[in-house]
């Protein structure tokens, strides 16, 4: 019986089993920002322990940072205080920082792949749940808790608990209009929000096979909103082109040597999975969330549940009402009042690409205010080299710069009291956006560009002809 | 190394719901902040504001030590500031149906354990504390139990992470640093680390 991807690396990054029965495991690559890390450097110093590794951590900033008027001290002395500490940390251990001023700063799960740091084969550790991202280049990728950081930085390695692996092949043809967003919005739906606890999720399949790089990370990125702390898909040629060049990632013959370990890695044709899951990518639809989870969607011609339906629980009515949504009602003419294309699920180029693709030569319709904020300085530039904030700019959208802005708003973008917002992000919580009540419809960048437009939920396909 | 944890004592607090997450247990415009402190003020800041007699604004509840929760909770985000508010609230352990991982990780780090009960048992006792808010519960991890008027229930919870209770290794970073130099070892073989 051959092995998964999961149980090679697991296997070359154990140090020794603990006293506990937990295995003690090595981190390759260890991802810092200013939200969850300023608590960890203060029990290192309290501990008097050093950074063990302080070239396998890097740090960049992008949870606070304002994307309008990035001028310091920031206006908000909270966030100034929390990127003063980042500042300071790394200073004082070493730690290469991509500070606003950098080319490199962008949102820790942008920069990772883009930047090459992130390779098949390796663990990657980051105080930010949406560290499964990086799962789509083949790493074993997870989120981890501030203390949890500072046993990283204090050892360079973690406890924890041997995981299962479920394998999802979505096979088949994505009909146009149809993005790794919502193969990854239907997954969740059809498996639940925590249907991926004590699993990690293998993807793959023809749909996963043909999916770019930037595909496979928005996949990957939420798979924690299905419950599994690590998605992956095993590393192949599309995987090996995208790291070719990049910055951290090895050069000459260290290359092709590299490659043929990265190959070596992957799950074997016969590995033993313990569950297995089919998905026809040709029943896939655009999805729309109408509820306050990530599971809770549907296919942008289908209608919003029933509280009666068989079925519905409390939980749809708690939505329906929180949301302000009528049951039965198509999700298809919602209105909405906010359009925010960005985060970590969908902030890349070829996000922005197909908004702009939408977005060409039409206006936002009035009462909307909508934002593009692009994942990364790298991002950004590459999209201006190619014009795309113009389309953008004449068709009445905000271009902001790189970070997360309103996918968690703990900077100044948020939503108002209970506005609608058509949100390419990952989580659609209440309060999410910064609102208590505010309210957050998930759905791909080019579903956002669509709804922008039509001041509504309304089906991309339509739009794209 | 941290303090053993095994008995845990106290009233309850019953917060029904499935799938409540992190978000909830604690909004993101309180993380912004470079301690923890004061995070047990904001426990349920925004579902307080909303429903005037939640659990935990409940004066019934103010003393209790040991949670109760349905299915699936503190999914989302990886904040420990989500159980490190539970914690300085005054929580000093969650019984629920089920938990996220991250979040059982991070309740785990900071010493407060995470246990499993049934649906049945979970919905019997959370009408024991709704009946009887003084009603004292014993968790103890050693045994397995959860005790309240002399009936037991059995809990769950994986060996390992007892384990890390019962010997204070909850607090990893001790243990991690022991045998420094077999994690150099693996550094050194680590292909990626080796320059392939
Ligand atoms: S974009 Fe959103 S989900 Fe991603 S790291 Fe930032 S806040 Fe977290």
């Amino acid at each position: 019986m051959g092995k998964t991807l999961l149980k090679k690396v697991w296997d070359l990054h154990a140090v020794r089993a603990l006293p506990t029965g937990q295995t003690q495991l090595f981190i390759g690559l260890h991802l810092i920002h200013e939200v969850t890390t300023p608590q960890a450097f203060d029990m290192l110093r309290a501990r008097g322990v050093g950074v063990a590794f302080p070239d396998r951590t890097f740090a960049t900033t992008d949870h606070i940072i304002p994307t309008l008027d990035q001028a310091r001290p920031f206006q908000d002395a909270l966030a100034e205080e929390m990127l003063s500490a980042l500042e300071r940390n790394c200073a004082e251990y070493d730690i290469p920082f991509w500070n606003l001023d950098s080319e490199r700063q962008g949102i820790v799960h942008v920069i990772g792949p883009e930047l090459g740091l992130t390779q098949p084969g390796m663990t990657v550790a980051c105080g930010d749940s949406h560290t499964s991202t990086h799962g789509a280049l083949g790493a074993v990728a997870f989120g981890i808790g501030t203390s949890q950081v500072r046993d990283v930085l204090a050892s360079q390695s973690l406890a924890f608990d041997p995981l299962k692996v479920r394998r999802i092949a979505v096979n088949g043809e994505l009909a146009r209009g149809v993005f790794a967003k919502d193969v990854v919005l239907e997954i969740i739906h059809r498996l639940g929000v925590k249907g991926g606890v004590g699993y990690a999720y293998e993807y793959g399949g023809t749909a996963l096979d043909r999916m770019s790089i930037e595909e496979r990370l928005t996949v990957c990125n939420m798979s924690i909103e299905g419950g599994a702390r690590i998605g992956y898909v095993n590393p192949d040629e599309t995987t090996f082109d995208y790291l070719r060049g990049r910055p951290f990632s090895p050069s000459g013959d260290a290359f092709d040597r590299a490659v043929s370990w990265w190959r070596s890695v992957a799950s074997d044709a016969d590995a033993d999975y313990d569950d297995v899951v089919e998905i026809a990518a040709s029943e896939i639809e655009p999805r729309v969330t109408w509820g306050i989870n990530p599971g809770q969607s549907v296919g942008v011609s289908g209608r919003i549940p029933s509280t009666g339906a068989a079925g519905a629980d409390g939980a749809v009515a708690e939505a329906l009402d929180f949301m302000g949504l009528t049951e039965g009602a198509p999700i298809r003419g919602t209105k909405i009042d906010v359009a925010f294309v960005g985060s970590c699920t969908n902030s890349r180029l070829s996000d922005l690409r197909e908004a702009a693709r939408v977005a060409k030569g039409q206006r936002v319709a009035p009462h909307v205010k909508a934002l593009v904020v692009p994942g990364s300085r790298a991002v950004l530039a590459a999209a201006e080299q190619e014009g795309l904030h113009q389309v953008f700019l004449d068709a009445g959208f905000e271009w902001r710069a790189a970070g997360c802005s309103m996918c968690l708003a703990m900077n100044p973008d948020k939503l108002d009291g209970q506005q609608v917002c058509a949100s390419s992000s990952n989580r659609n919580f209440k309060g999410r956006q910064g609102s208590p009540t505010g309210r957050t419809l998930l759905m791909s960048p080019a579903m956002v560009a669509a709804a922008a437009l039509a001041g509504e939920v309304t089906d991309v396909r339509d739009v794209l002809g | 190394m941290s303090t053993c944890v095994d008995r845990l004592e106290g009233p309850g607090l019953p917060l029904r719901g499935d799938n409540i997450d992190t978000d909830r247990i604690i909004p993101a415009r309180f993380l912004k902040a470079v301690t923890f402190d004061g995070l047990g003020d904001h426990v349920f800041e925004d579902d307080r504001e909303a429903l005037a007699d939640h659990p935990f604004s409940n004066p019934a509840y103010q003393q209790a030590h040991v949670l109760f929760t349905n299915d699936n909770f503190g999914s989302g985000s990886s904040r420990e500031h989500a159980p490190q508010a539970l914690k300085r609230w005054g929580i000093s352990a969650c019984v629920g149906e089920s938990f996220s991982e991250i979040f059982r990780g991070n309740s785990l780090a900071i010493g407060l354990p995470c246990v499993t009960v049934s649906h049945e048992d979970i919905e019997r006792l959370m009408s024991v504390v709704e009946a009887t808010p003084s009603a004292r519960f014993t968790l103890v991890l050693s045994d397995r139990t959860l005790t309240v008027d002399g009936t037991s229930v059995s809990v769950g919870i994986e060996d390992s992470v007892r384990d890390a209770f019962l010997t204070g290794t909850w607090d990893a970073t001790g243990m991690l640093l022991d045998d420094f130099d077999v994690v150099r070892g693996v550094a050194s073989r680590v292909p990626y680390i080796r320059g392939f």
